[in-house]
């Protein structure tokens, strides 16, 4: 506090040194737009466009691409979807739908991303409920836990999990079973993060209340805080379905062969390669099926809050 | 949880203090911390501070760098969407989540091809010659990796960042304002210092995942001209019988996160108990 009161004569100081004589205070000249200390602000507002263009054109040029009728990945040659669904006077063995090795990586990857989703997310919210009760000093090493887990890069969690399968617990066998235990391990961090923020947010008071009204504790969690928290665990839902789905950093070093490869680790070996439209279409098709989790997620936001709030702002407040 | 996560930390710490297998190499890990030697820990130090140095050094400057434009760019979007976004807000913030539902490979990916030789980037500055000739961005060029990775990163940075900004009292603002301060200095004097606790945040969040990146480097470059830490750590798991090392190199990058870590949660912890 003490700091601000000693700053403020300074402020005052150079803004007088700063006052331009009256001429130049029109705003109508170029260097008096400038000093108008209320005039609107367009460099902000061009360099928040800017960005806004330079973050999302590039995808949309991708997902065109996977349309396209010729081979090439970087020039638009004519709409098609061969790379999509094949085509009669075209080697069918490219295509997204039709490819055998691209069709199981796709099967892999929905599978993975739901079983994780539905493991990590009740896991996460229990274990959120658990934290926010826990005494003592546990919960603050609990908390640092999926904090570092949060932020460490994912390469160390794979690593990790890759030389702990293989050496200790060697009856899992690499594959889709260490696939799934080391993402409901990277990702439950993220339900217990927005459960908890949550949680917070509500207090005891209601379940206090239910329980002085005779509701037992498991009532009073289940029929009371559970309903409560549907909004944060929708969100939880929606983000580890997404992030599952996207993920190629862990699951590569744990899938066993090429056949438990989802569709993420195909197109990261791909890049690296020869690319075709294909890829594209694979990249395009996973962002579709989250765009299609994240729908059903705001629609069934909106069925459970009535539609209080903008989703966006919503979201916002649940990512921050 | 904490078993699942633990663990296998464990495994990495007997395998960089254990042994190797002296007739097929490979690692064998000794699970008991009286039996642990540092034989081989010695041995692959040595490369940590010796080979390694010159990728080291180059991860750190990339990593400074990108974080720095991130930082630059992404407050200065947050700030203008919090205070200005008025009606198109909403809009605003949609637009800034969607990165988070595109796959980080898809956002690559476009980049890649982008980036091509006969890509349009290229296109676009031979039309306008700024260059005579296409420029082959994905050669090895340190500045299409640091782009690559702010581009990656910077919508982690935004949101945080948004999310405090728009939460800060806007009287307080307008106070600065009445007291005569010029929109320069009454940002200077009064949001920026509100706001760092949030940019600390964003910080974390961005630059400790830069560290262990590998892909970004490896879809846009791939030479070893601009090989990063995270490189070495896929490059060690991708060659055979490199356990050891390995492990080592993932014990060190996660001992050298936890000292900013460390650091983030005191200040935060201080500053909880100032409030």
């Amino acid at each position: 506090m003490s700091e601000t009161v000693r700053a403020r004569p300074e402020v005052e100081r150079r803004e007088e040194a700063a006052v331009p004589p009256v001429a130049a205070r029109s705003t109508r000249t170029p260097l008096g737009w400038w000093r108008n200390p209320w005039r609107r602000p367009h460099i902000l507002a061009t360099a928040t466009w800017m960005y806004l263009a330079w973050s999302l054109l590039p995808v949309l040029i991708a997902i065109a691409i996977s349309f396209n009728s010729g081979r090439s990945n970087s020039i638009w040659q004519g709409f098609s979807t061969q790379w999509w669904w094949g085509h009669p006077s075209f080697d069918p063995s490219g295509a997204l739908f039709v490819s055998p090795e691209l069709h199981a990586a796709l099967i892999q990857s929905l599978r993975l991303s739901f079983l994780t989703m539905f493991i990590a997310v009740p896991l996460g919210v229990a274990f959120a409920i658990g934290i926010s009760r826990w005494r003592g000093p546990a919960p603050a090493g609990a908390n640092f836990l999926m904090l570092f887990s949060f932020v460490i890069p994912e390469i160390i969690i794979g690593i990790s999990m890759f030389l702990f399968f293989t050496y200790l617990l060697k009856f899992v066998h690499l594959g889709t079973w260490a696939q799934l235990v080391s993402l409901v391990t990277y990702q439950v961090s993220y339900p217990v993060i927005i459960v908890r923020a949550r949680l917070l947010s509500i207090g005891k008071e209601y379940e206090e209340a239910a329980t002085d009204l005779g509701a037992s504790p498991t009532q009073a969690v289940r029929r009371v805080l559970l309903p409560l928290l549907y909004p944060a665990i929708l969100v939880s839902f929606v983000l580890v379905f997404a992030d599952t789905i996207d993920d190629f950093i862990t699951v590569r070093y744990l899938s066993g062969g090429a056949s438990t490869e989802p569709l993420s680790v195909k197109i990261y070996n791909f890049s690296r390669g020869t690319l075709t439209p294909a890829i594209n279409a694979a990249a395009t098709f996973l962002l579709f099926s989250t765009l299609v989790i994240a729908l059903l997620g705001v629609f069934l936001y909106r069925r459970i809050t009535s539609g209080q709030r903008g989703k966006s702002q919503e979201m916002a407040d649940y990512l921050t | 949880m904490v078993v699942l996560f633990l663990l296998p930390f464990y495994v990495v710490v007997s395998i960089a203090f254990g042994t190797v297998d002296p007739v097929f190499q490979s690692p064998l890990p000794v699970y008991e911390p009286w039996f642990w030697t540092s034989k081989y820990l010695a041995q692959e130090w040595h490369f940590v501070v010796g080979e390694f140095r010159p990728v080291e050094l180059r991860t750190l400057v990339y990593v400074v760098l990108a974080t720095a434009v991130c930082l630059a760019i992404a407050y200065a979007v947050a700030y203008y969407v919090a205070r200005f976004g008025g009606k198109r807000k909403g809009l605003f913030l949609t637009l800034l989540i969607a990165p988070f539902f595109i796959s980080y490979l898809m956002r690559m990916l476009s980049w890649v091809e982008l980036l091509q030789p006969n890509g349009y980037v290229n296109s676009v500055l031979t039309f306008l010659h700024i260059t005579p000739h296409p420029i082959n961005w994905l050669a090895g060029v340190p500045f299409t990796v640091v782009i690559g990775l702010v581009y990656g990163y910077i919508p982690y940075m935004i949101l945080p960042l948004y999310g405090f900004l728009d939460r800060i009292d806007q009287s307080q603002v307008e106070a600065g304002r009445d007291l005569g301060a010029n929109p320069f200095w009454t940002f200077v004097r009064v949001t920026l210092p509100l706001s760092k606790p949030a940019i600390l945040a964003s910080l974390v969040i961005v630059t400790l995942p830069m560290f262990g990146d590998y892909y970004t480097n490896n879809l846009l470059s791939g030479s070893p001209k601009t090989t990063m830490f995270g490189n070495l750590l896929d490059n060690s798991m991708e060659a055979t019988g490199q356990g050891p090392q390995a492990a080592i190199l993932v014990l060190f990058l996660a001992v050298f996160l936890m000292i900013p870590m460390l650091y983030y949660m005191r200040e935060t912890a201080k500053t909880q108990r100032n409030r």
